[in-house]
């Protein structure tokens, strides 16, 4: 299987609506354990790569360039921590994608997995600290294992969502232990982390663009 | 809610190009970068050049604080969000003299991995070297054994004044780094909230608190303190304050300190001075002896009700820094 930097565009404009939609469920659940603004952030950061998308992007087919300046098109206009965080999530995946108009199912997992990996790696969170790591790491440690024992992305990546929500859920039994949210101590538990949300949320519009694209 | 705003999604933008307007003198902004504000005033060859930045709604932090003796330059974030790094490496750009910047900020994630990435690229692309002073002034964030957890609220004041003066002084980088280092050690905050700020874009109450109820260790972003309890009178609240802060650092009766009373925003002066005359009188009875005072609205949150109180221990060298004339848009000290 291939999928395309059309489907890859469609994915990125997924998200964009998908935001607007959830933007007053992730700053509630941010309200809880921070500041109450995550889903603010995140719509001002997506509203930024859709102009670029409609504007700069149109025409481009690369999707090393198209992840690279998502990244950065949401760094440049959020700040904040998830700015650095997606920035180095879209740039790591986009080191696999170089030059490439399509990518293979293999080259897919390999780029989800580098996403995963370089947020980790930039936050420095690990898994039980109550963050999106809680939902990058095992949807990652699961893509890699069932892809290499179906050689299926599109199946593995199905099940590395199932382990990703199963992830995300845990954060509402785990005490803050990094961000903002670690100075809550006890009073972090029960609430779900946004973070861990918005990122399962993403993942999933890839799926969704992946079973509409019928790849 | 009801705010004096246009449009909620273009409220950083609007503040930034009326202060601007309003202080043409002082400050002017970058054309690389709307969220770049630089000092107009020459500053030396070989002077350290001074960044402050962080999140918007703390005015008159972090903007009001670019002048003559504190800062040379600004980086300006959305509401309670650390700039990127594109705005505090273009004002890094700008302000460097030869001598290094020093990047000053408090103790968030957002702010460690924007500024972190900034002084990388400062030092990659533009051969400019970076030092840091990250403020962690909030004993009521983490205890002591986890200080390097505390968040930094109204200490950054203090952190500000010391790094610009010895900028001023004509020390090197290294040492205007120590000196900044030095002056948050030997600072500590801790605050009291008794109402919410509310977000422009969301117009939610950042948190919930009764009619009747104060939290103590309020975080200036609106993160739950310590605990809620009945709401007490500016002496209570005093008491509580001072006494949490001299737990957690000695200061004893031979030692001189600075005080800063910072309102959240929402609070009257006159409640603050309140406020001041028992801090004053604690101190006087344990002997502890204030050489310079500050009372007012520093680093505020939005419409946020309460205030911190924050001490600075000092010697010779943080006297001689909180001495040092300061002319900002902001704040004045002659």
């Amino acid at each position: 299987m291939e999928i395309s930097s059309v489907e890859f565009k469609q994915f990125l404009y997924g998200v964009i609506d998908m935001v607007e939609e959830q933007k007053d469920y992730f700053c509630e659940l941010d309200r809880k354990i921070g500041d109450g603004d995550h889903g603010v952030t995140m719509s001002i950061g997506w509203q930024a790569v859709k102009e670029k998308l409609n504007e700069d992007l149109q025409d481009e087919t690369d999707i090393a360039k198209l992840s690279i300046t998502a990244g950065k098109t949401f760094l440049s206009a959020v700040g904040s921590s998830v700015g650095p965080l997606y920035a180095t999530g879209f740039m790591r995946g986009a080191k696999v994608a170089k030059g490439k108009d399509v990518l293979t199912g293999e080259e897919w997992k390999d780029y989800w997995v580098a996403f995963a990996n370089g947020i980790q790696e930039r936050g420095q969170a690990k898994v039980g600290d109550k963050t999106m790591v809680d939902t990058l790491a095992p949807f990652a440690e699961k893509l890699e294992e069932a892809y290499a024992e179906s050689n299926d992305f599109y199946k593995a990546f199905e099940e590395a969502l199932v382990a990703g929500e199963v992830g995300m859920k845990s954060t509402i039994d785990i005490v803050s232990k990094l961000g903002r949210s670690s100075r809550l101590g006890e009073r972090s538990l029960g609430a779900q982390d946004p973070g861990a949300t918005s990122i399962y949320y993403i993942l999933n519009m890839f799926f969704e663009t992946m079973k509409q694209a019928n790849v | 809610m009801k705010k004096l705003v246009n449009d909620p999604t273009r409220v950083v933008e609007e503040m930034v190009e009326g202060y601007v307007k309003a202080h043409d003198s002082y400050v002017r902004q970058l054309e690389e970068n709307e969220r770049s504000l630089v000092t107009v005033r020459e500053t030396r060859e070989n002077k350290v050049g001074v960044l402050v930045g962080g999140g918007s709604g703390h005015e008159p932090g972090f903007l009001g604080y670019v002048g003559d003796g504190m800062a040379d330059g600004v980086a300006v974030g959305n509401i309670f969000a650390s700039p990127s790094p594109d705005p505090i490496q273009e004002v890094t750009r700008a302000i460097d003299k030869g001598a290094g910047v020093v990047y000053l900020y408090g103790n968030y994630a957002g702010d460690i991995m924007n500024f972190g990435m900034a002084a990388e690229m400062a030092d990659l692309e533009d051969d400019i070297e970076v030092g840091t002073a990250i403020a962690n002034d909030d004993v009521a964030s983490a205890p002591k054994e986890e200080q390097q957890k505390r968040r930094g609220i109204a200490g950054e004041f203090f952190v500000f004044k010391a790094a610009g003066a010895a900028a001023d002084f004509g020390y090197n980088l290294d040492d205007v780094v120590r000196v900044a280092r030095k002056a948050n050690e030997n600072t500590r905050s801790m605050g009291v909230g008794i109402s919410p700020c509310y977000l422009p874009q969301t117009g939610e109450p950042s948190f919930i608190i009764g009619d009747d109820e104060m939290e103590i260790g309020l975080g200036h972003h609106g993160e739950p303190g310590i605990e809620k309890v009945k709401m007490g009178t500016a002496d209570e609240v005093a008491d509580r304050l001072v006494n949490d802060i001299l737990a957690d650092i000695e200061i004893t009766s031979d030692d001189e300190v600075a005080v800063l009373v910072n309102g959240l925003g929402s609070t009257p002066k006159m409640e603050l001075y309140i406020v001041y005359r028992k801090v004053e009188e604690i101190l006087r009875e344990k002997g502890i002896s204030i050489y310079r005072s500050y009372v007012g609205d520093y680093i505020t949150s939005l419409e946020m009700g309460g205030c911190s109180v924050t001490l600075m221990k000092l010697d010779d060298e943080l006297k001689k820094a909180v001495d040092h004339p300061v002319d900002c848009p902001e704040f004045v000290q002659k």
